[in-house]
This record gives C-alpha cells, structure tokens and sequence, in this order.
C-alpha cells in the first residue's frame, strides 16, 4: 500500500518525507559503544539504525596470504529489527550486504594487512567486523558500510602476554589508512535517488550500490534490483556517488 | 525473412502496420518482437511465432487428454501437462444426479483414469476447469500416453489429419491427440506409433519430414 | 607485454557453447570460456510446491549457482556457501529483466548452474549458459542476457579474466546485459579503479557481450536449422 504511494509520489518528483532526491536523512554517528568490543559505531539513518563492533582474535594467515592479518565481515539481520526478517541462517540480503560491505573494506586496504602479524606465517590478528541491524527502515548498506568504517576508526589492537590477548589493554590503534564509503543510488523514472526509506526502497527496483575511496577512485560495485539500468545511465550514477559520498565521509573522518 | 530460419527471444520481426498479434510476440510501439525461440509466422493479417517448446497454456475451448490426479469432494483435478491442475467438477462430468454423500465418485473417474475433454473454464490467474460436456469428450480406455510440445501437435495431426491419419494406417492404432500436447495411443503397435510421434515432435520444423515418416513407417 | 596465457587485452578465450546437454530437462546449455566450464539447466513453467511459496500474479524465478567440489585448485567442499548465496542472487537477478513471468501466474521458472570447471569469469560463464537454457525451454523472453567479465591486471584494462587473472590483479568487474535493449542486468566489481577506467571497461564489456552473443544466436539458430 504504502509502496504504491511512495512511487506515485517519487514519480511525481516528490519523496513521501519531502526530501529532495539527493538529500540524506539526519544521520547520527556514535563512535565506542560497545566496551566490550574492541571497535564500534551505531549509526542512525533517519529511523534505520545500525550497530558495528569490532572484534580481534588471534588466527592463522591464509596460505596465499602468510604475511597477513584476516578480515571476516559478517552481517546479522535479527528479527528485532523488521518483521520481515526471520530467525535462522542469513537470507541471501544479510549475506550479499556482508560481502558487498565487506569487498569495500578490503578491496580499498583500507586496513594495512601487512602490521596485523603476530608471528610471520603462524599467528596473525583476524579482524571480525560484525554488522547488526537494530530497525530497519530503509538503505541498510549504506548504514552498513558507514558503521564498519566508523567502528575500524576507533578500533584498538590489544596487548599480547604470554601469547595471550590482554582485552582491555590496548597497543596500538587498528591501521586504518584510507576511507571507503559506500552509497547506493537508486533509479526512478528518469532521476536519481538517495537514502531511500523503507517504502521507497521496497518500490525501486533499479539500484547500484557504489563505493568510492578518499581520491574519487571506486573500489566496489554492486547492481542490486530486478531491472535492467540503461547502458549510458551508469557512468551518472557513479558520478553522483562520487559526489555524495564526500558528505558521509566528513562525518566518519575524525577518529 | 527466411522461411525456415528460427527466430530468437528479442529478434526484431516486422512492424505492426496495424496486424493482429498472435502467440510469441511482443510489441513495443510499432515495432514487433518474438517472446520464444521459434518458428516465425508473417502474413498480411496476422504475426505470431510458434515456439519450438514450452508448456502448455491453457484456452477456453481447446480438447485436451488429461489424467484424474485426485478424487475431490464435488469434482476430480486432472493433470493436464500444465504448470496447471484443472478441475473437472462432477456436473460437468456425469449426466445423472449424484448424491455426494452417499456416492463413491471413484465409479465414475478413478485416479490414473485417461480423459479427452474441453477446457471450459479459465481465470486471469489461470485457475482451470474442464468439462465432458462435450460431443466428443469421454473415457480414453487402456492405451498409452505419451507427451509432445503442445505447438507440435497440429504437425502431428497434419493438414486434414493426413499426419495422424497416415500413422494410424500404417500402425493400426487408435490415436487421439489433445491440444496439450498429450497424445493417447492404443494398438498391438504402439510403440511404433509413438516413435513416429516423438520424430515428428523433434524434427516439426525440418523439410522433408512426411517422407522421412512415411519411410519410417514402411 | 601480453598477458599471461598471451592474449591480447581485447582478446577472449576460446568459446565453446552447446544445447541440450541435460535431457531431462525443459531447457539446458553448457558454456566454456577457455578453462572455465559451466552447464545450466531450466525446469518449467511448473507447479509451486509449497502453495504458498506461489505469487499470484505471476511465476516465482529461483536460480542455483553451485560449484563442483573438483572444479576448483583445492577441493571445494561441497553444499552452499555464502558466495554460492550471493552468487545465486545477483545471477537471478540478471535474468529476470528478460522474463515475461506476468505469462504464468502461479507458477515457478528454476534455473541451475553448474560450474565443472572454474578457471576466473565463472558466474558469466553460467549467465550466458542459462540465458540459452531459457530460451531452448520455451520461457518467453523480452531478450537474450549475455555475459562477460573485464578488469585491470599488470595495469592493463583487459577483457574475460582467467582464475590467475582474477585472483592477483588489480580489479575485475562482471556484467551482463539484454543485448537488443541495452539494459545492464548485472554488474559487480571489485578492485580500484578510476572512474574513466570503469568508463573504458564498461565499454569494452558492451563490445565483447555483442560478440558472445553473435555465438549464442549462431548456436541457437544452427541446432533449429531446417534440413533441405
């Protein structure tokens, strides 16, 4: 019902809270929430709100990868936070908003792989990034990707004694060295839309989720919807990515 | 367009210019487009591509072959080749009155029970029902089904029936064929009858095929 | 300097593609691009069980991705894993643009791909199998989908990665398009790349694709051919 609405509105050039179509909700940023956690951000957009904490285990390298520490990034989408998610193993949209958060962590080495050795080719730090949806309403990604950057900002490397991990007491900060942001732009009618709510979300069914590192270079792509996008239009929505993630990344930048 | 050149999802047929749009094409504005991997069908009145496979959808109106899947309450379902199960409720079925409560409708059709039929009844969300009430609607006994792409059968029954006809000359069987692409055969030599049916169905858009059946056949 | 197997930066690897290689099915294809080997089958339009799994106005597409345990270096055990997960997704989501599913309310379209042999490229491999799997099973289609893979490797921008390719350069970028309408259905990459190098690679994708494609009409329309 509500669906109908917000694409009737949308296609009118309207959006249902009376943003314009390039225009973020309020977005609030909480950095170090979670105590026991080693790094963590809450971030609200408008009623979506999202939770990263950041754990660090010791691990063993990847055989094609000796000299370096792990990342794992996981996403939970508990039923607390829709009903239209359901307990169990993670629906293929927990698993994609994972992986795709996921490649734009690694892809941009945001995160110096090569100073979480412990011991070269036996222990290394292992990096858990899990992502938690508290309630969703729209443009889950987005809030994704914004809380895993800003939770590894603050994230600390614990002190190791006796080969084991001290939690409290920390070292050094996690090397984080550049700042990919992702954003997802969606396609209606003939225009372009950002931060979707949820019922607008739910009505578009072209998007591609985009994102773009400090310098304007890209280190993710990933089309999402059941529509095709015209050939042309892809090199627009990259150039509006590029643009509005400069925004969110102002918000992250200071540690 | 070549005659014998087979069409594609997506390929640009011709303009509309105003003609009727049969099975297998799209449009969009004037420009004509097949839905299917197919047989193009170009003239003066009408544009249509005939796929070269695909199920079964069901028409008011088309004779069916279809089988009693389950006995219900007031009806039997009956498979009918489709993504589709098709009711046959008893008032299309049986002449006399029945008395539900008191009748075992399994002595009318039982489950496995063969039936030439008419679709009667199609919802724009393809609920299906077919009826006996029909000239020549009835019981197909003993035999063997077997089953075709349904826009293969108008081959298999050739032009005024000479392709079914031949085939049940030379093989004496009894065939009937459904517009679902289930055929019905019974004979001492059906396998026979079924091997030329299952040719016709592979090579329907090759030239030369009634020979090659007719020599088949001996 | 050529690329690793010596291929020049536009150049694809050697294309085999053929039909009906699952007879059970409604529809099937098998692709190979160089090593990289995939079989795709189609069941349907058919019946939805459970019931309420169905969607009213029209047919329900579920698409599997799978790799063969041996079509990798190092045994991939076997079953689901969250890659096959998100793979599954974005390949249904390829395809779906180019499916009439209003056709058959109620009903269901599945779709499998089978990788036999995984050499970098693998889920376009797939795509353009499954594409010809629809299509010889009769599933009206608005198009065709044609796939392929680009990327930068050892600074060059170049064309249908292999698996040494793919793992160790510097971006790679899969994509799949309606050939006749120019709709991009799939597009995913990773890596870092400028925006006038993704320009560049997004026109190379759109080449290639027209190039596959002209295979995939030519095998469709060779196994239809009427014989005089």
């Amino acid at each position: 019902m509500e669906e109908k609405y917000a694409l009737e509105l949308m296609q009118k050039g309207k959006r249902i809270d009376e943003r314009e179509f390039d225009e973020f909700r309020k977005i609030e940023i909480k950095k170090n929430i979670i105590e026991k956690a080693e790094g963590s951000a809450s971030v609200k957009i408008g009623e979506t709100h999202v939770i990263a904490g950041v754990k660090l285990n010791i691990g063993t390298p990847f055989e094609d990868r000796p000299e370096e520490g792990v990342l794992i990034v996981n996403a939970e989408f508990t039923p607390l936070a829709s009903p239209d998610f359901e307990s169990g193993p993670p629906s293929e949209d927990a698993v994609e908003l994972a992986r795709v958060v996921d490649r734009g962590i690694r892809e941009s080495k945001c995160i110096k792989m090569e100073d979480l050795v412990i011991e070269p080719k036996e222990k290394v730090w292992s990096v858990f990034v899990d992502i938690h949806i508290i309630n969703h309403d729209g443009n889950l990604m987005n809030a994704a990707g914004l809380a895993a950057i800003a939770a590894l900002l603050n994230t600390k490397i614990p002190k190791i004694e006796d080969e084991k991990i001290v939690r409290g007491d920390y070292e050094k900060d996690l090397p984080v060295v550049h700042y990919p942001i992702n954003i997802t732009i969606c396609k209606v009618g003939k225009k372009y839309l950002i931060d979707p709510i949820l019922e607008e979300e739910n009505a578009i069914n072209s998007k591609l989720t985009i994102a773009v590192m400090e310098d304007d270079s890209i280190c993710a792509m990933q089309k999402q919807g059941s529509e095709g996008i015209v050939f042309e239009e892809l090199e627009d929505m990259i150039d509006l990515a590029i643009k509005k993630t400069k925004e969110l990344r102002k918000l992250i930048k200071c540690r | 367009m070549k005659s014998r050149e087979v069409v594609l999802p997506g390929e640009e047929l011709e303009e509309r210019k105003g003609r009727k749009l049969g099975n297998g094409v799209y449009f969009e504005g004037d420009k004509i487009f097949s839905k299917v991997l197919g047989m193009p069908r170009i003239d003066e009145n009408e544009i249509s591509v005939t796929a070269l496979s695909g199920t079964y959808t069901p028409r008011v109106g088309d004779k069916i072959v279809g089988v009693i899947d389950t006995t219900e309450i007031s009806g039997w379902s009956v498979d009918i080749n489709s993504p589709y199960m098709a009711f046959l409720p008893i008032s299309e079925a049986v002449d006399e009155f029945v008395d539900r409560d008191r009748t075992d409708l399994t002595r009318y059709f039982d489950v496995g029970d063969i039936i030439f039929c008419r679709v009667s009844k199609v919802t724009k969300n393809m609920v299906v029902q077919v009826s006996m009430d029909d000239y020549s609607a009835r019981k197909l006994i003993n035999g063997t089904i077997v089953k075709v792409t349904p826009t293969k059968i108008p081959r298999i029954i050739g032009k005024a029936g000479s392709m079914v006809t031949l085939i049940k000359n030379k093989t004496g069987c009894d065939i009937t064929s459904g517009q679902n692409g289930v055929v019905w055969i019974r004979g001492e030599e059906k396998s026979k009858a079924i091997e030329a049916i299952l040719m016709i169905d592979r090579d329907s858009h090759t030239v030369g095929l009634t020979e090659k059946i007719e020599k088949f056949l001996g | 300097m050529k690329r690793i197997d010596g291929r020049s930066e536009e150049e694809m690897r050697e294309i085999e593609m053929k039909l009906d290689v699952v007879k059970r099915a409604n529809g099937s294809a098998s692709v190979r691009f160089g090593n990289t080997e995939a079989i795709a089958s189609v069941y349907g339009p058919k019946g939805v069980f459970p019931k309420f799994l169905q969607e009213d106005h029209k047919s329900v597409l579920k698409v599997r991705y799978n790799m063969a345990p041996f079509s990798v270096d190092d045994r991939k055990a076997p079953g689901h894993d969250r890659r096959s997960t998100e793979l599954s997704k974005v390949i249904r989501l390829a395809i779906e643009p180019a499916i009439f599913l209003e056709d058959f309310p109620r009903a269901g379209i599945y779709g499998f791909i089978e990788m036999l042999q995984s050499d970098g490229s693998t889920r376009v491999t797939g795509i353009n199998a499954l594409s010809m799997a629809l299509a010889t099973a009769g599933i009206p289609m608005r198009d065709l989908i044609t796939a392929c893979s680009v990327g930068k490797v050892d600074d060059k921008l170049v064309v249908d990665l292999n698996g040494e390719e793919d793992c160790n350069g510097q971006a790679d970028l899969a994509f799949a398009m309606l050939p006749n309408k120019n709709l991009v259905t799939l597009l995913q990459m990773d890596g870092i790349l400028t925006k006038e190098e993704i320009v560049k690679i997004l026109g190379y994708a759109r080449n290639s694709c027209k190039k596959i494609f002209e295979l995939q009409k030519q095998t469709l329309k060779e196994r239809y051919k009427g014989e005089e």
